[in-house]
């Protein structure tokens, strides 16, 4: 029996999420020959608004609406999921916040293999799919076996599958939602979003970052980082480990679950380059890593790199820039 | 409230440059700082500060070998109850199914109100937490940043979502949540800490103590096994400075000034 693959798609106000299209390329570089269809759950007429665009990416899309779907509480979504997936198919799911909470789950309650947080599919020989995975935040990868033969939950992290936009598939969309079951769970309830609070500066509309990272060692050593963007009239922003430790505001945490960025100049100070920090980077700006590690991954993504100590390094850049003005 | 933290062992990344050895089969472990995975210690120190609200103990717990047993003191010191180690030549190379089902084990031998995970740990999975609530049954939540107790059989807890924002969830007790980091600051744990919980005893139990299924642990019923570290070809990455400090930062200025970086 062919093997089949089930997309799962994240939408917003009517509108699909980037990684829909990202998802059936990786279906497509997964088993070309598989059927691949798009899960879209929710409710309303939104719903309807984001199986039509889903359906010009996939040949078939299956539609839930109920109204416990409004908002994708991963409890639900599970449930619902559970009923429709067929012993021994494949689902992709999104690598975020919302993919995490569904998938190891959703894995455990289909008996399916669970692979997460996939960038590249190398081969698949009968049941046996080779998948490349990443560890310690990125500075090794490796390669995963993972066992088809009761399906598999795959999660695909975002970005590292190319779409291929010219591709249209003029898909059926198929109401699913009697067959969904009863989405009903106890035990979790979706109460409200809390916003996240505006700081004192507005890095979604600075120019120039100078971005530390937890190579900073130490928050009296901020002072320098102050100095050379004084220096450069650039704003502040900052890796997680920062706005952990409260030595700056949340606001300037540039990431998946901070800022998304669009400056034109990035300085990336004692920062490795997670997936979820350059997440936040849009806009192909020009990046300069300063790190004292040449292997760390930040040197793939940046145009100009430095290894140094940045605690040498900086002080004496910011004063020659302070001496050029 | 009775509380169970599940803990591991990894290479401190802030302490170490991970490298893969000659023929690909491991990191290079040699040398290695290991430490408790950054995110364990945030989901303990939360678990102590309910335990200290609203009374109860916490229970760490480690699924590993000998050398496991360091991090349970460790998180001991910080403040944690007791410390229980699972271990079994039969838990060796154990996928994620694996690690839950063993804790599961564990789970269902004690009482636990609240179970809390780290989101994610060494290789990034973040899987261990979801995977284990889903066999129990209990309800999950993910990357969990704030913890309020509502009563003995309510907890309302926050989500990290995209953007800085926060989702509100109510759970019911008992459930199982991944902790993110941020969610508190890990109190500091000294030397002198960890030597005043240097003989206390800490029980190990192995499969049949736990009554662990035999069908989802060890190597041989992995669904999904690491082959190999390898290193990617590298793409064209950055163009490296070379020189001396002044040449450098004298390239490095004229690049800024050309592409606006310096107003
Ligand atoms: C769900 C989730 C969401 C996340 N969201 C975000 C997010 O939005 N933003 C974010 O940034 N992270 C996020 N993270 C965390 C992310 O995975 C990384 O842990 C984080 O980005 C690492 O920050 P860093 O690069 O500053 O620290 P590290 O990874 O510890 O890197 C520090 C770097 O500094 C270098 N260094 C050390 N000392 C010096 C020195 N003296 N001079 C020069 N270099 C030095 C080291 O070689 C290293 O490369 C998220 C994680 C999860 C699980
Ligand atoms: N061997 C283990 N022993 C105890 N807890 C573990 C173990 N492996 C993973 N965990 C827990 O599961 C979380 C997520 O790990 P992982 O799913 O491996 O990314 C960790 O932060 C720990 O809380």
């Amino acid at each position: 029996m062919a093997r089949q693959i089930f997309a799962y798609i994240l939408h917003k106000d009517g509108v699909a999420d980037d990684t829909a299209l990202e998802l059936v390329e990786a279906a497509r570089r997964l088993d070309a020959s598989a059927p691949v269809t798009a899960l879209v759950l929710g409710t309303g007429a939104d719903l309807d608004k984001v199986c039509q665009e889903v359906a010009a990416t996939y040949k078939e899309v299956w539609k839930v609406d109920n109204a416990a779907l409004s908002y994708p509480n991963a409890e639900v979504v599970r449930k619902v999921l559970v009923n429709l997936i067929p012993k021994g198919a494949i689902a992709l799911v999104p690598h975020e916040h919302f993919g995490m909470d569904l998938s190891p789950g959703l894995s455990i309650k289909l008996d399916a293999a669970y692979a997460p947080d996939v960038v590249d599919i190398s081969a698949l020989e009968g049941d046996k799919l080779t998948l490349v995975r990443q560890e310690y935040s990125g500075q090794v990868s490796t390669h995963v076996a993972c066992d088809l033969s009761a399906g598999a939950v795959i999660t695909i992290r975002a970005g590292a599958f190319a779409p291929d936009e010219s591709r249209s598939a003029g898909g059926t969309v198929t109401d699913k939602s009697p067959d969904a079951g009863d989405a009903g769970v106890a035990g979790r309830k979706f109460l409200e979003i809390i916003e996240a609070e505006v700081g004192d500066v507005d890095i979604t509309k600075s120019e120039v970052l100078v971005s530390v990272g937890r190579g900073i060692e130490d928050q009296d050593n901020l002072e320098m980082i102050n100095d050379l963007a004084k220096a450069m009239g650039a704003d502040v922003s900052c890796s997680r480990p920062i706005v952990d430790a409260k030595w700056l505001e949340k606001a300037r945490q540039v990431g998946t679950s901070g800022q998304t960025v669009k400056p034109k100049v990035y300085l990336a100070l004692g920062i490795s380059g997670s997936f979820q920090h350059m997440g936040g980077i849009k806009g192909n700006p020009f990046i300069v890593a300063v790190n004292k590690n040449a292997k760390a991954p930040i040197f793939q993504a940046a145009d100009v790199g430095v290894v140094a100590d940045i605690l040498e390094f900086v002080p004496e850049l910011a004063e020659k820039i302070a001496e050029m003005k | 409230m009775e509380i169970l933290v599940c803990v591991k062992r990894v290479p401190d990344t802030s302490e170490n440059e991970i490298e893969i050895n000659s023929s690909g089969s491991d990191i290079q472990r040699d040398d290695l700082v290991y430490s408790v995975n950054e995110w364990d210690n945030y989901a303990v120190e939360e678990a102590i500060q309910i335990r200290d609200n609203v009374g109860g103990s916490v229970t760490v717990v480690t699924v590993g070998d000998d050398d496991a047993e360091e991090v349970l003191r460790r998180e001991m010191a910080m403040g944690a109850d007791k410390g229980v180690l699972l271990k079994d030549d039969a838990f060796e190379g154990s996928d994620g199914r694996g690690v839950a089902a063993i804790i599961k084990g564990e789970v269902e031998k004690g009482n636990y109100d609240l179970i809390l995970t780290g989101a994610q740990a060494d290789d990034g999975a973040g899987q261990v937490g979801g995977m284990l609530a889903a066999m129990l049954d209990m309800p999950f939540a993910s990357l969990v940043n704030r913890i309020d107790v509502v009563d003995d059989k309510k907890i309302n807890v926050g989500r990290e979502i995209a953007g800085g924002n926060q989702e509100m969830n109510e759970m019911s007790l008992p459930c199982v949540l991944s902790i993110q980091t941020g969610i508190n600051e890990p109190r500091y744990v000294g030397i002198r800490g960890i030597r005043k919980v240097a003989s206390v005893e800490i029980p190990v139990k192995g499969a049949a103590d736990l009554g662990v299924d035999a069908a989802v642990i060890g190597a041989a019923n992995a669904r999904v096994k690491r082959l190999d570290y390898f290193v990617p070809p590298a793409g064209e990455g950055a163009e490296m400075l070379e020189g001396g400090v002044d040449e450098i930062i004298e390239k490095l200025i004229d690049m800024l000034k050309s592409k606006g970086g310096i107003k």
